[in-house]
């Protein structure tokens, strides 16, 4: 539509109703909360955690299971830090700050524990696409070779990745039982609830029911566990492919944000290419409307552009 | 929601369990017959089912204990019927031990090898079980076969076993002590074998001076009349004369400490949950897993009535709507017991003043004993604890104030109104008042459970147990329980105390105290409580969940002599782990998966030189 036809059409407004005029919500009135971070006192708004604390300090604090869009699990403990007055160290990521708190980030407890923790997951599960966690391991001097040969060969470590459909992979032998995939499958964003934490101790883990594959199971294919995972457990089958022939190359790899095609609602997608193929698809996390969400066709529904065999209806099947 | 199921079909029979729980299914939306023709348009959104997810378990035991598994399609109805996705409730089924999710024989013997057993023959009861009934597992079996199982609570008639049986009357037998010839005999009947008497569990039963135990093997334990005429009922009528405040006053005035392990005083938590606004609840905690303990049993098997009478006044005196009693899986006589208390109770018309209170059972998993664990359990969800704060009396079960305690811990509520909560604070020491439940098992000549006044040492309790069984010659005592500490035999004179624990290093955890002669391998022992945590752990938190698998390991190591690297490299390897589980897991399962460990290595020579 060119300016000139909006100028000619018929005045088609609809009268302001009487009342207060809408105005831009105003900036976070919380009250203030004031702790000590290593000495350093800092205020942050009535209910923000101490992770919000120590960024605000500019602290560098790893995580593992947290992230902004999911309900806090603080399972990994690699967030801890030392409180005062508490006897145990406490997760920086779900705790909320009260008036008063002392709490220190670098003592020699706070260190050991988050070195164990990295030591822990990296004697456990492939932490190799996990470029994050490995620097981790590097500045807290991690060393999970100090488990032994039998550690570095365990089942965990070992078990081939689950390939049951084309869109995506599941390869746990990289996963950290951080949780976020089963929020994001279910109460927190998709509400589907095809997959769960199942078992119990060191056999836990992530599984629908009876471990039945992905098609027979409830999973729409939205790729919002993809989203969130942390480690490369879950991986668009593209992105897996291309590693598996030893082509994939992050450096040759751009992204493009663009607006979902496929319906109304408006998503940004951000598309990820390497020598102008797309290799996979993700949302900004602080993007108001998917707050790092999609739907299976935003997800996956380039595959065309490529040639790729199943479009993803098929694979999909005619669930409700 | 919209769920979605596999195509996998539920037989007559476990149609038939379920819906004994739930009644019969309303619509094909929840897996019965469309009648109407209206219904295929409509849907059931969830909110009429959305209540009825802490039926979850209750279910899967119906089914479970008709056909002694959980197969696909009974899992599919059940989540039909209760509108859980069947991800989550495969999630909830597998995180318990005694639920099989693989076809398995109807009788099962859970033959326990925990360390009370151990010394007590264990090793050779399973020995005589693979040659009778083949070896242990669920896959080899078509009628019956055996598992080996963490502590049934029973250490007193080591070596324990208890069968369960499923079938349209399922039914369970306690064999202990245990041979392999009648642990094969009881499994072979189609119908219980009578297990041991309760009172043969209290040496001391029908002493005049008991306060909690008095009742054991008393005819008040059979009827509400027989309980009445011994005077039952009296803290009640009490509680319901003088009013809640009169109560609570009562229970802060004796200094109660709560019996469950974490110690926290008991007036405190029941003025917060007072105090707190509706609706709320009461929560009697009887999964009693800890190995070595098993005095919630002997309470709940001796003296229902006043078990359950202790949860009205705590019911009345915190304007609780409902009452949850939660009784581990493994205690099928206290459950029943407790179930035919409370339907005396009710129709008689006295729980009207108090509230309704339900029994939720167990299924195998001792973290479900810590009190988020346990909330979680009853709701329908996996048996994870709950990161505090908030706390139990601001947001518990439901997410609604809670008031959770220990068995024990209410029994002496009625010591305390009776008594009045001054007097009672005058009974035991200064900091850790009134009677105390102690649980003597491994090489003592007469195991049991003991009352006495709080002050008591270690050697006193040993002493009134008949001394140190076995070989007769002590080695080390376990105090506290699998995650309490080892003393040494010159460490007999600390008092049992809260206070006197502490000195030296050790916590009064569960009261457990269990002997080991000097014939005992410690070693072996640690390895047992190592492998406990690891089985037992939830997995949910890092440090917990891979570090009992590392503890575990490294015990193993130093027990063959195949360390990695030098000795000191793996002792400094096992300090690292422990302090991580100490200081950064969730719960205290965690917390203290390495103290008893921790507390042996410090004082004995185990692994040739392995001491710190
Ligand atoms: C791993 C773990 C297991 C527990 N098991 C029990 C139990 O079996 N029975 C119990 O009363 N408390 C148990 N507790 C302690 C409970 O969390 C809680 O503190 C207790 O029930 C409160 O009751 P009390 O104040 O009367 O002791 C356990 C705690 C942990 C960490
Ligand atoms: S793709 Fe979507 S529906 Fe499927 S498991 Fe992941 S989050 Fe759940
Ligand atoms: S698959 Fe990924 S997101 Fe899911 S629990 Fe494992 S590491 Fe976390
Ligand atoms: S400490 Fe162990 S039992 Fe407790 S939450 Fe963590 S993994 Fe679970
Ligand atoms: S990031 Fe805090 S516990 Fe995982
Ligand atoms: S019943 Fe065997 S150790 Fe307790």
């Amino acid at each position: 539509m060119s300016d000139q036809s909006l100028a000619d059409a018929p005045d088609l407004t609809v009268p302001v109703p009487p009342g207060p005029v809408p105005s831009a919500p105003v900036r976070d009135q919380r009250p203030e909360v004031e702790v000590s971070v290593d000495g350093q006192s800092v205020s942050v708004p009535e209910g923000s955690t101490l992770l919000d604390a120590c960024r605000q300090c500019e602290i560098d604090t790893p995580t593992l299971c947290y992230v902004e869009t999911l309900t806090p699990v603080n399972v990994c403990r690699v967030c801890v830090v030392e409180l005062e007055g508490s006897r145990t160290l406490v997760p920086a990521c779900s705790r909320k700050a009260e008036p008063g708190m002392v709490i220190r980030t670098d003592t020699e407890r706070v260190r050991l524990s988050r070195r164990m923790v990295l030591e822990f997951l990296a004697s456990s599960t492939d932490v190799s696409q996990s470029p994050e966690l490995c620097s981790y391991m590097e500045s807290y001097g991690a060393d999970p070779e100090r488990y032994g040969e039998r550690d570095a060969q365990a089942e965990s470590k070992t078990q081939p990745a689950k390939v049951d459909n084309e869109l995506y992979i599941r390869d746990y032998a990289k996963c950290v039982l951080c949780y976020k995939c089963v929020e994001a499958c279910g109460e927190d964003a998709q509400n589907t609830f095809a997959i769960a934490v199942a078992g119990r101790g060191f056999d836990a883990h992530i599984a629908t029911e009876f471990d039945v594959s992905l098609p027979e199971s409830a999973c729409v294919y939205c790729g919002n566990c993809i989203g969130v995972c942390p480690t490369g457990a879950l991986v668009f089958k593209a992105e897996h492919d291309l590693r598996e022939r030893g082509e994939w190359d992050a450096s040759r790899q751009e992204s493009t944000d663009t607006i979902c095609p496929y319906c109304g609602v408006g998503c940004t997608l951000s598309v990820h290419t390497q020598d102008n193929q797309i290799v996979k698809v993700t949302s900004p996390l602080d993007q108001e409307v998917t707050s790092g969400n999609l739907c299976i066709k935003g997800r996956f529904g380039w595959q065309f552009t490529t040639g790729a065999p199943s479009a993803p209806d098929d694979v999909a099947g005619d669930k409700k | 929601m919209d769920l979605h199921f596999t195509a996998d079909e539920p037989t007559a029979s476990e149609v038939d369990a379920v819906d004994a729980v739930l009644g019969a299914a309303d619509s094909r939306w929840h897996g019965g017959q469309r009648v109407d023709p209206s219904e295929a348009q409509t849907s059931e959104s969830g909110h009429r089912t959305a209540g009825q997810r802490h039926l979850l378990l209750p279910v899967l035991h119906a089914i479970h204990g008709r056909i002694g598994w959980i197969s696909r399609g009974a899992l599919n109805y059940a989540c039909k019927r209760l509108e859980v996705p069947p991800a989550e409730a495969y999630g909830v089924a597998t995180f318990y031990d005694m639920f099989s999710l693989e076809q398995a024989p109807p009788v099962v013997a859970r033959v326990c090898d925990d360390i009370a057993c151990q010394a007590k023959g264990a090793s050779d009861l399973c020995a005589g079980l693979e040659t009778v009934m083949g070896p242990a597992g669920n896959g080899n079996a078509s009628r019956c076969g055996w598992v080996r199982s963490p502590c049934l609570g029973q250490c007193e008639r080591a070596p324990a076993v208890l069968v369960t049986a499923a079938g349209e009357r399922p039914w369970t037998s306690v064999i202990a002590p245990a041979t392999a010839q009648a642990v094969e005999a009881a499994c072979s009947k189609d119908s219980p074998t009578d297990g041991p008497q309760v009172r043969e569990s209290v040496p001391q039963a029908g002493q005049a001076s008991l306060q909690l135990l008095h009742r054991v093997g008393a005819p008040s334990a059979q009827s509400l009349d027989e309980y009445r005429a011994d005077g039952g009922l009296r803290a009640w009528e009490l509680a319901l004369e003088l009013g809640p405040e009169w109560v609570i006053e009562q229970v802060e005035q004796s200094n109660l400490v709560g019996r469950g392990g974490a110690a926290f005083p008991t007036g405190r938590k029941w003025r917060a949950v007072a105090q707190a606004g509706g609706p709320k609840y009461v929560v009697c905690n009887a999964d009693e897993s800890e190995p070595g303990t098993f005095k919630d049993r002997v309470l709940m098997e001796g003296d229902p009535f006043g078990v359950v009478e202790a949860i009205m006044i705590a019911a009345f005196a915190t304007g609780s709507e409902r009452a949850y009693v939660y009784v581990r899986g493994e205690y099928p006589d206290a459950t029943e017991r407790m179930r035919s208390a409370i339907a005396e109770l009710d129709s008689a018309g006295l729980l009207e003043r108090a509230c309704p209170i339900e029994i939720r059972r167990g299924a195998g998993a001792y973290i479900c004993g810590e009190e988020t664990a346990l909330f979680n359990s009853i709701e329908g969800f996996r048996g994870e604890p709950r990161n505090k704060p908030p706390y139990p009396t601001e947001s518990g079960l439901f997410g609604r104030p809670t008031l959770v305690n220990n068995v024990e811990t209410l029994a002496n509520v009625l010591r305390i109104l009776l008594q009045g909560g001054t007097a009672y604070a005058a009974v035991g020491t200064e900091r850790s008042s009134g009677p105390k439940l102690f649980c003597l098992s491994g090489h003592v000549a007469m195991p049991g459970v003991y009352e006495v006044p709080f002050g008591a040492t270690v050697r006193e309790l040993i002493e009134l147990a008949g001394g140190v069984g076995g070989t007769g010659r002590l080695q080390a005592v376990l105090v506290g329980g699998a995650a309490g500490a080892f003393l040494g035999p010159d460490e007999l004179d600390a008092p049992f105390t809260f206070e006197g624990m502490r000195a030296v290093g050790a916590t009064v955890g569960s009261a457990v105290v269990m002997p080991f002669d000097d014939s005992v391998d410690l070693g072996a022992v640690l390895l047992r409580i190592a492998e406990f945590f690891r089985d037992e752990s939830c997995g949910q938190c890092v440090p917990c969940r891979v570090g009992t698998v590392r503890q575990e390991e490294l015990l193993e190591r130093l027990r063959s002599g195949q360390t990695i690297g030098t000795l000191d490299h793996e002792r400094q390897l096992l300090r690292e782990v422990s302090q991580v589980m100490r200081d950064a897991s969730i719960c205290g399962l965690g917390h203290t998966a390495a103290s008893a460990v921790d507390s042996a290595l410090e004082r004995f020579p185990i692994f040739q030189g392995a001491t710190r």
